[in-house]
Order: C-alpha cells, then sequence, then structure tokens
C-alpha cells in the first residue's frame, strides 16, 4: 500500500535536505505548478501584467517618442527611438511583473498557507524558490505582450535568434534575481498592501532612474552616477546590445555580477527570514 | 527506558520582545491521548501549539513530539504531525482536490497516489461532492473540514489542532468532534486547544489550564471539577423578592455566599465543600419559612473550574 512513510523517520541529524538537492528542486517545481494552475483557473490574473507593458510602450513610444528621439538619435525618427526603448521596457516590463512576488507571498502568510507549507518536512528554501518560478509566467506573458506590440509598431530584432534568446533569458535571470528581493521584503513587511508600497520604492528607482527611455548622457550629473551603476540600466544596454545590435560585453559582466550578487545576498536573508518567521 | 511520549514539554519559555507568552510550562501527552489545553486570550495556547509543530524556537526548554526533539530534528518531526492552525490555512484559490494534492505531493506521493489519497480524505470529510469547487466558494465549515483534511495527509502520528471547532455551527463541531474521536481510535495522539469547555469535557483525556504563559492546573475533566469547588448548590426562591433573604441564609449556613446565575439571575449557586451541606441548607429554609422551586447538589461544571483556576469572571462580584 502506498503511504507517506517514504520519508525516513529515523533520527540522525537532518539528512533529508543535504542528501537530495533534486528532491527540493522537485519541491519548487511543485510549487510553481500552483501558481499556474491558478493563471488557469484565473486568468484575469495577466490583465495587470498584460496591461501596464501596453500603456508603457503607448506612453514613450507614441506620446513621448517624437519628442525625446530628438535627444535619444541625431535626427532620428520615432522608428530609432523605438528599437532604442523596447528591449529597455521589457525589462522594465519584467522587473514590474515580478513584483507580484512580495505580494504573492504576504498573501499567503496573513492567510496561512506558508505555516502550511512551513509544517512539512520540505527544505526551507522550496516554497521561496517555489512562488518566484511560480511567476516566470506572468512574466513571460508580460514579455511576450511588449514584444508583439512593439513589432506591430514597427520594432525589428536586428540580430539573430540566439542573441534575442539570450537576451530574454537574462531578462528573465535577472527577474529571477529580484525575485528574491521581494520575497525578503515580503517576509520582512508581511501586510500585502505594506508590501505593495515597498516594493515600488525599490522598483521606481531601478526602472525609471535607468537609462531605458534616455541615455545616461542627456540626464543631470547627480543622477549620471546612479543611472551607470544601475543594474537595469546595464541589463538594458546588454538586452539593446543582443537585441538590435552594439556592443554587448561592457554591460553583460557587471548585469551578471549583479544578478549573482543579488542571489547571494538575498537568498539567505530571503530563507533566513523564513525560517525564523513566527 | 521511559514510556514514550506523544508531546513532552519541559520548562518551555518563549519570549515576544517584553511580552513573556509561555512561562515555565511542562506537560506530557501519553500516545493516543487527547490533550486539551484550556486558557483564555493570549495565554499562550497558540504559541506552545507552533513551538510543537516547529513553526515557531523556544526560548527555553525542551520539547520532544513523537520522540524527537522539536528543534535539533524539526524535519523528523515534520514527518510524523500533523497541523490545524487557529485560522484555516488552504488555498482560497485551487479546488479542494488540488489543496489535498499539492501536500501529497510535497509529501513524495506519486500523483496517482496522491490522487488517490485526496480523494480519500475528501470522502471521508463529506467533501466528495465539492472537490472540484474553488475553496473560495466553500462555507466555513467545509473548509475547516478540508484545513483538518490537508493535516491527515501525511498520517500523522500526532495531530495539534488550534481551535479547530471556532466558528462552527453545533452540527459542523460535532462532525469535527466525530473524525477526533476517529483519529484517536487509530492510535493517534492529539492536541487541541479550545476556548469551549464542553468541548475539552467531551474529547479529552486530560486538561491543561494554561493563565498567562503558565499551568495552573492539569488533570482528568473530573480530577479538575473534583478539586475546585467540589460541589455546586443551586437554588430557586419561589418568589422572585426572597431571594436577598435566601441568600443571608445559605451565607450563614455555609459561610459563603451565593451567586446569581449569569444567564438566569433568579437562580442562586453556592460552591460547598461536601454533600452534608444540602441538609443544612434546607433546615434553614425551612427554619426561615422561604418556599424554593428548585434545590439541587450537582458537580461543578468546568465553566466553573476555569473561572476559579484563572480568576477571571466570577472573582469581580459581591
Ligand atoms: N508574533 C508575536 N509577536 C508578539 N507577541 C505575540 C506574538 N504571538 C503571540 N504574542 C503574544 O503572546 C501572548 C500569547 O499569545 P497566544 O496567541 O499564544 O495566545 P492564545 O492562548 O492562543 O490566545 P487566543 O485564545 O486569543 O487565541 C499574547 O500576549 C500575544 O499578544
Ligand atoms: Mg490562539
Amino acid at each position: 500500500m502506498a503511504t507517506v512513510a517514504s520519508v525516513p523517520s529515523t533520527s540522525s541529524g537532518s539528512p533529508l535536505r543535504r542528501r537530495r538537492p533534486a528532491r527540493t528542486l522537485r519541491h519548487a517545481g511543485i510549487l510553481a505548478g500552483r501558481a499556474i494552475l491558478k493563471i488557469r483557473r484565473d486568468p484575469q490574473q495577466l490583465i495587470d501584467v498584460t496591461l501596464s507593458p501596453i500603456i508603457f510602450v503607448t506612453m514613450f513610444v507614441l506620446l513621448f517618442g517624437g519628442a525625446i528621439s530628438g535627444g535619444a538619435t541625431d535626427g532620428g525618427d520615432r522608428r530609432d527611438y523605438l528599437l532604442f526603448v523596447l528591449p529597455g521596457i521589457m525589462a522594465q516590463a519584467i522587473v514590474l511583473a515580478s513584483m507580484g512576488t512580495g505580494i504573492n507571498l504576504a498573501t499567503d502568510i496573513t492567510r496561512g498557507i506558508f505555516d502550511r507549507f512551513r509544517s512539512l518536512p520540505i527544505a526551507r528554501s522550496s516554497p521561496l524558490t517555489g512562488l518566484i518560478l511560480g511567476d516566470v509566467v506572468r512574466q513571460l506573458v508580460a514579455l511576450a505582450v511588449v514584444i508583439l506590440y512593439g513589432v506591430l509598431l514597427g520594432f525589428r530584432f536586428r540580430t539573430g535568434v540566439l542573441a534575442v534568446l539570450a537576451g530574454c533569458g537574462l531578462i528573465m535571470l535577472f527577474s529571477f534575481a529580484l525575485g528574491w528581493i521581494w520575497a525578503y521584503l515580503g517576509l520582512l513587511v508581511r501586510s500585502p498592501q505594506g508590501v505593495q508600497g515597498t516594493v515600488f520604492l525599490v522598483a521606481f528607482p531601478l526602472t525609471f532612474a535607468s537609462n531605458i527611455f534616455v541615455p545616461a548622457g542627456t540626464l543631470p550629473g547627480w543622477l549620471q552616477g546612479w543611472v551607470a551603476v544601475n543594474p537595469v540600466s546595464q541589463l538594458a544596454d546588454t538586452a539593446r546590445g543582443l537585441m538590435v545590435g552594439g556592443p554587448v560585453a561592457g554591460a553583460l559582466w557587471p548585469t551578471l555580477a549583479w544578478i549573482a550578487g543579488i542571489v547571494l545576498v538575498f537568498g539567505p536573508l530571503a530563507v533566513l527570514r523564513y525560517r525564523r518567521s513566527t | 527506558m521511559d514510556v514514550r511520549h506523544g508531546i513532552r514539554a519541559e520548562g518551555l519559555v518563549k519570549r515576544f520582545g517584553r511580552t513573556t507568552a509561555l512561562d515555565g510550562v511542562d506537560l506530557a501527552v501519553r500516545p493516543g491521548t487527547v490533550l486539551g489545553l484550556l486558557g483564555p486570550n493570549g495565554a499562550g495556547k497558540t504559541t506552545a501549539v507552533r513551538i510543537f509543530a516547529t513553526l515557531l524556537r523556544p526560548d527555553a526548554g525542551r520539547v520532544e513530539v513523537a520522540g524527537h526533539d522539536v528543534v535539533r530534528s524539526a524535519d523528523q518531526v515534520r514527518a510524523l504531525i500533523g497541523l490545524t492552525g487557529q485560522y484555516a490555512a488552504v488555498d482560497q484559490d485551487l479546488t479542494g482536490v488540488e489543496n489535498l494534492m499539492l501536500i501529497a505531493r510535497l509529501l513524495d506521493l506519486r500523483r496517482a497516489d496522491a490522487r488517490r489519497r485526496a480523494d480519500e480524505l475528501l470522502g471521508r470529510f463529506g467533501l466528495a461532492d465539492v472537490a472540484g469547487r474553488v475553496v473560495k466558494t466553500y462555507s466555513g465549515g467545509m473548509r475547516r473540514r478540508l484545513d483538518l483534511a490537508a493535516s491527515l495527509v501525511n498520517r500523522p502520528e500526532v495531530l495539534f489542532l488550534d481551535e479547530p471547532t471556532t466558528g462552527l455551527d453545533p452540527r459542523s463541531r460535532g462532525e469535527v468532534w466525530q473524525l477526533v474521536r476517529a483519529m484517536v481510535a487509530d492510535g493517534t495522539t492529539v492536541l487541541l486547544t479550545t476556548q469551549y469547555l464542553d468541548e475539552a469535557d467531551r474529547l479529552a483525556d486530560e486538561i491543561v489550564v494554561l493563565d498567562r504563559g503558565k499551568v495552573v492546573a492539569a488533570g482528568s475533566p473530573a480530577e479538575l471539577k473534583a478539586k475546585v469547588g467540589g460541589r455546586t448548590l443551586d437554588i430557586r426562591a419561589t418568589e422572585p423578592t426572597d431571594l436577598p433573604a435566601v441568600a443571608a441564609l445559605v451565607e450563614a449556613s455555609v459561610g459563603v455566599a451565593p451567586v446569581p446565575h449569569p444567564d438566569d439571575p433568579g437562580l442562586l449557586s453556592v460552591p460547598v465543600p461536601d454533600a452534608d451541606a444540602l441538609p443544612t441548607v434546607v433546615r434553614a429554609l425551612h427554619d426561615g419559612g422561604i418556599p424554593v422551586t428548585e434545590l439541587a447538589l450537582r458537580l461543578a461544571s468546568l465553566d466553573e473550574v476555569f473561572l476559579a483556576l484563572t480568576g477571571h469572571g466570577t472573582g469581580e462580584e459581591s
């Protein structure tokens, strides 16, 4: 007969966690599946990640594009600006879509579901990883919407398929890293509304004080310093290089360093906080 | 070797900032029995349950659940326990069957086995008809039962229930009681907290009363009733205007002033040490010429025991 006694109940340390990274990963996958089930059940959840990229592309390309492009490209037209801005808006859409992770986490905490997971014999990192991975679907939808709408307005990739895929992959990797920041904030603040506010405080300087919409050179000096190190600027530069051509390596390494740094700092912080949380 | 306990806590302390939620709690639960943890709001019941279920770390003291230390062998403990918290912990956006399958899969059951286990539990908890419905549309009682089912997926040796029937109608309460009894009959150890004394009276083999983080009494329901006040004498005067005279006569004969029943002011109650008080009071009332319609000696109710132990409620009167 099948029972759940497959979990060894013998003592001697806690062998479950250390010995089986595959098991931990599988649990994260099962928990990520939960987010996908919810989207299938209630596709309206995708409205915000669908609409906000459309609004941003419309606003910046159609509304401001003409005005900005005078400075953005040498006498260029709206289409040149589209090529400049769209890879950055992809990054921005993913950053904004990824904030949902923190809010979902706080919701799970207030509803007690996280306590249910914490009382199961699974690795402490699985529920957090599961939540972050589960949000990938929402982010992919946001990414697809930006690309489709951009193409509709005249955007064209100017590099190879592999480079474009690498660009998309890098953006997703970045949002995975950000997920750990949102998770940490979710565990720290705990109320969904509170998290929403806090997360915006982090996401706004990341996305707006960047070179997504205008080249850094057009900004006031004091802002240039931040924009130059801002990981989203680095990400946007890399994505532009990979999708429409231009230098890549200069911004790629800082982007990867940021991704690794964020995961290495906020991953353990979040897991520790999760373990201790009351 | 000692007898293995279902749950054993020694010198358990937990502080939250300046609040001492648990202040040196000792308790032990024999395997296959039910312990009722009683106490007023803020007594520390939930805190104790969360420590037993590995969700909180104690500041001092030792806790063993199903033979494992809750701090050092938390994973072993987690494999052997089930927890139904004070508030239903199920995902409102998933269906009943999806909720249970999620847990079963996290417990490493294969998909087909997980499905079978989920269906079995849904059937047992009378949720088969709503298994495919999103939990959002469930009634409070259905949600509670699903929550209970979710804590049984791993066939726990030790089950923690934090106020499992709060907010349920009498019928649903009765259903939860039956399920608990069935679990115990299968050998499960149960610790349940409750605000309802009749619940503890009906379900618990042993009761521990907590107040402000300390154990103020422990024992079987009958022991507790015998320990505090022993018996109670109820008297109802035929004429409500005679109440003060009755009270004075009773106080003169047993030495304690009777108090009116909170829901029924015409009924006076007084704790008495033994059955000899009855003829004394009868004689006094007869000599005083006051007619009474009701005069009864009974064991103190658990409510009275509880109030006497924690000093909340009756202490303020007279
Ligand atoms: N996370 C926390 N942070 C700060 N104080 C807490 C926390 N959890 C509990 N307390 C405090 O600890 C004490 C015991 O709380 P606990 O929830 O264990 O009581 P309880 O007996 O379950 O009460 P109730 O019957 O209301 O559920 C209370 O004074 C409460 O305010
Ligand atoms: Mg409580």
